[in-house]
């Protein structure tokens, strides 16, 4: 075998090495993906059910703790995706530094405050009377 | 504007690909499920606030443009799940040939309506009772 080197031979004369997170944004948007694939078919299938129904419904739907669990599950999972898609899509069109970080931190927020909301809603619902 | 050459892609004389076309399609769903995650959480977070609210986020949902926004969002959600389980294939490193991506590309489109047809038909026979 030839020997193939990835790294240039700048970064080897500087020699610190690699900060060893160049691949996880990529698989971390991979095992997302994998997760999310069973786990968003179960809701939709679930939620047609629930669609017109009354709130009693789903109230006593998130009581059991199957569905509650995997709901917030499904929220983290969703929006973790979400957050590395969306860093590609601002890192690809803005170019402007200020505006790229100043859109990353809020995008990363925005979906935080969702994912909590989300998450507080389903364990009120699923705790609640 | 000081610089006159031309973009490419020329737009106006581009001859558009499935391929390229999907790829587009991807980002741009991905984008519309940003909001859809926020109308699930709207959701979970109207039944949490309690009936009034769940009343008020039911009868949003049921005007024309909360069926607009749910459309939508069906569409988007079986197309970038199709499309995802497709990316995930090419990643093992199979399906890359140019037949095989024309294969695989309009099966993903005739998966996605054919999901969104059945789960529109299940959602309204369901939610009528």
């Amino acid at each position: 075998m030839s020997e193939t080197r990835l790294r240039s031979p700048l970064g080897r004369a500087i020699g610190l090495g690699s900060a060893k997170e160049g691949v996880h944004h990529w698989w971390m948007q991979r095992v997302t993906a994998i997760v999310l694939v069973p786990l968003i078919l179960w809701p939709v299938i679930s939620v047609i059910g629930l669609a017109g129904a009354e709130r009693g419904a789903l109230v006593a739907w998130l009581h059991n703790p199957m569905p509650a669990v995997l709901m917030i599950v499904l929220l983290v999972a969703i929006f973790y995706h979400t957050a590395l898609g969306l860093q590609v899509v601002i890192e690809d069109y803005i170019h402007s530094e200020a505006w790229k970080l100043t859109a990353l931190i809020v995008m990363r927020l925005l979906c935080i405050l969702f994912v909590v909301r989300g998450v507080l809603a389903v364990l009120k619902l699923a705790l609640g009377a | 504007m000081s610089d006159p050459r031309p973009l490419s892609p020329h737009l106006q004389i581009y001859r558009w690909q499935l391929t390229s076309v999907m790829s587009i399609l991807h980002r741009a769903s991905g984008i519309a499920l940003a909001v859809g995650a926020i109308l699930l959480v709207s959701w979970l977070g109207a039944a949490s606030d309690g009936p009034e609210s769940y009343t008020a986020f039911q009868h949003f949902m049921g005007s024309w443009f909360g069926l607009l926004l749910l459309f939508g969002w069906t569409v988007a959600l079986f197309y970038h799940l199709c499309n995802g389980i497709r990316h995930l294939w090419w990643d093992t490193g199979r399906g890359l040939e140019l037949r095989s991506v024309y294969a695989s590309g309009w099966t993903v489109l005739a998966a996605t309506a054919a999901l969104t047809v059945v789960a529109w038909i299940a959602g309204l026979s369901g939610g009528s009772h």
